[in-house]
């Protein structure tokens, strides 16, 4: 893709195809003969895992999508049915259900190794902002996908998710009418979720595309987050990263049978399985493990900010901590991308990880639940704060008053330090 | 330089929790089920688990002698009865049985709906025509339909219990529960207002007292296998009975996952030793 292409033709139809469409370059130049850091650790295997992932989703959605029937009186029946009388398909939607849950394992692991080695500065910006998109539109398909069942979680996850944004002043309301189609969650609203949700996985894989065009465009970073300097740093995509990644995706999809095989409710709610009743509310009303920490931080803005009421108030924060992580290359200040060689960053990155675990505890409990002597919604009210003090005044500060630790020369210094005994210091 | 950031960082923290504690008030919300629902052993827990067809069929029995009088299974059909994996009746049987049950067919020719016997391929007869019926017929409140009870109801574990849940599965909530309620019933303990016609149980995942009835007494369903007659056995078998009818396919999936497991295992011990010889002789 970036012009170091080594594809020769050895065929008589490779020829003939060459002259009239090189895709098969394209192929053997993403997949084949791309450089790639030899110093890569198994974390780099998530984007591979992740496109798997994909891959996963959309067969399953595809074959449920031809049993399932997207009217509200009848699709919680219709689930029903794929679970007890399609062949395999209990099978096929609790591959599909706990999918949704993998794919977000994978991609917050793939979201926090970017953050620990820097992946996101510069020449990766457009590389990480892509991420991004990808991420919110994982999101905006999970969440329509979660209605479909049209059990009771889905259908009042639908209600309060939906209802966010009317606290939007004067687009708010007309923006929600439309979303759901009425004044109220029901068939209309199941019917373009579906349709939604059958569009954004597709989306999603054209972002793929211009994530890896923007990928093999400026090469991996790595464990070092230094740049490559010489041949001598890299070894060519297959068969050195291929044997990697197809090693770390079995052993991904042990973790995801697991699930699927063993406990293919654990992730769920036990309420998606009672039908949607628009006169019952359901006595806690929590999205799916995922979204967990962003509502928790949507529920810790209990207070009015000047003109700025709560409800909007934590709504904007919820977004916001979406919306930051795409400023992110402009945040952090320091020259030095990998958290390895910063002893300060680290600390302050490993706290944020805790708290974003924490964030999602708080999500689950209800506000008023008392957790070591404090209210949910009070721990909920310092771990916001940290998570934007991280993006916000940790990062770019900490460029200017931290020490990095001195950095290799190359990688592939670094690599023979440590390959031979005692010239490592 | 790292240990005075921490410090600073933990002095601010503890300052933070001092000041929202002053604000938070320490009310204690009663979170329900009174009482955690007693564990189990399940012939159907676990990797190796297996639904207990003779259990079954006792549970069947219990749900059809007591249950069904007044809640649903719409999501069960006759036919189901003699599934693989399942109570394991004989398809004859299941003809007879689904026979006893009629149920509303038509228009015939002449644009008239008439009864017949019903068919494997039916499903369970449901007690009253409607919901409205059934909140008639029970003091208001509406017998949920069983057919995916043991899915639907799950007492929060609480951390770090789902932690551990997640590496050794504890997939049993359902039935575990089920169990405990049936046979928690007891007197309300002094001071306790009990709301009238509801009636008091510490294991009810949704107050104190429910509007049904103790369900079960020892020797009030006749088993034919020896099986002992108690209150408690009724309710175990029974709950057994609820989970399958809930997750039909759990054997199926249980086995096919042991085999798909094993090969993933050993396919990633071949792909690390292929990982391995490519990397040989190329430090990293």
């Amino acid at each position: 893709m970036s012009g170091h292409s080594t594809y020769v033709p050895k065929t008589a139809i490779g020829k003939w195809f060459e002259a009239r469409l090189p895709v098969v370059r394209l192929l053997h130049d993403t997949a084949v003969s791309y450089p790639t850091p030899r110093n890569l650790n198994a974390l780099w295997t998530f984007g591979g895992i992740l496109a798997m992932m994909l891959v996963v989703q959309i067969v399953t959605g595809i074959v449920l999508a031809m049993h399932y029937a997207a009217e509200s009186t009848i699709a919680f029946r219709s689930v029903e049915s794929i679970m007890r009388d399609v062949n395999w398909g209990w099978l096929i939607r609790y591959l599909h259900a706990n999918g949704a849950s993998m794919f977000f394992i994978a991609v917050y692991i793939h979201i926090f190794r970017g953050l620990y080695y820097g992946s996101y500065k510069a020449p990766r910006e457009i590389l990480w902002i892509l991420g991004v998109i990808i991420y919110l539109l994982m999101m905006a398909a999970a969440f329509m996908g979660y209605v479909l069942p049209w059990g009771q979680m889905s259908f009042w996850g639908a209600t309060v998710i939906t209802n966010f944004f009317t606290a939007l002043p004067i687009v708010g309301q007309p923006i929600q009418t439309l979303l759901i189609g009425g004044f109220s969650v029901d068939n209309a609203t199941l019917n373009r979720f579906f349709s939604l949700h059958y569009l954004l996985p597709f989306l999603i894989a054209g972002v793929v595309v211009l994530h890896v065009w923007a990928l093999h465009v400026v090469g991996q970073n790595n464990p070092l987050g230094i740049d490559v300097k010489s041949e001598k740093d890299t070894v060519p995509f297959t068969p050195y990263a291929t044997s990697k990644d197809v090693l770390w995706i079995v052993l991904f999809m042990i973790f995801y049978g697991w699930f699927v095989f063993y406990q293919p409710n654990f992730l769920g709610h036990p309420d998606n399985y009672i039908e949607a009743n628009p006169l019952s509310t359901p006595a806690h009303i929590v999205p799916e493990w995922y979204f967990l920490p962003f509502y928790a931080i949507l529920r810790a803005i209990d207070f009015n900010i000047g003109p700025i009421d709560s409800k909007l108030g934590g709504v904007l924060a919820m977004f916001g901590a979406i919306a930051v992580l795409a400023f992110l290359p402009w945040l952090d200040t320091s020259k030095v991308r990998s958290g390895r060689f910063r002893p300060i960053f680290k600390v302050a990155f490993w706290v944020f990880g805790v708290n974003a675990l924490f964030l999602g505890y708080l999500g689950s409990q209800a506000t008023d639940a008392i957790i070591a002597g404090l209210q949910a919604v009070s721990w909920a009210k310092l771990s916001t704060f940290y998570y934007f003090a991280y993006f916000l005044v940790i990062l770019p500060v900490l460029g200017y008053i931290e020490k990095p630790k001195p950095l290799p020369v190359s990688i592939n210094d670094a690599i023979l330090a440590k390959s031979v005994p005692g010239s490592a210091h | 330089m790292t240990a005075k950031m921490i410090r600073w960082a933990a002095a601010a923290l503890a300052a933070g929790i001092a000041l929202t504690a002053t604000i938070a008030s320490a009310e204690e919300t009663v979170e329900y089920p009174l009482i955690k629902p007693t564990r189990q052993e399940w012939s159907f827990a676990g990797i190796f688990g297996r639904y207990d067809q003779a259990q079954l069929q006792r549970g069947y029995q219990v749900y059809k002698d007591v249950c069904s009088s007044c809640h649903a299974m719409s999501y069960v059909k006759f036919r189901n009865l003699a599934d693989e994996g399942g109570p394991g009746f004989t398809e004859d049987a299941v003809k007879v049985l689904a026979a006893t049950y009629a149920i509303e067919a038509g228009p015939n020719d002449a644009g008239e709906m008439f009864e017949r016997p019903r068919l494997p391929s039916d499903p369970f007869p449901s007690p009253f025509p409607n919901d409205n019926a059934a909140r008639a017929a029970n003091g208001g409140a509406l017998p949920p339909d069983l057919s995916l009870i043991a899915k639907a109801r799950a007492v929060h574990r609480g951390f770090p219990w789902f932690v551990f849940d997640m590496f050794w599965p504890y997939q049993e909530q359902g039935p575990d529960y089920i169990a405990s309620l049936l046979t928690g019933y007891q007197d309300p303990p002094e001071g306790v207002e009990v709301p009238e016609g509801t009636y008091y149980n510490p294991h009810f995942i949704n107050g104190v007292s429910l509007r049904m009835p103790p369900p079960l007494d020892d020797d009030l369903v006749e088993y034919s296998d020896g099986t002992p007659q108690t209150k408690e056995q009724y309710a175990t078998d029974v709950s057994a009975f609820l989970m399958w009818a809930a997750e039909p396919h759990l054997d199926a999936r249980k086995e096919l996952g042991l085999k798909v497991m094993l090969y993933l295992i050993i396919f990633a011990g071949i792909l690390y030793f292929v990982k391995r010889q490519v990397w040989r002789g190329t430090p990293h």
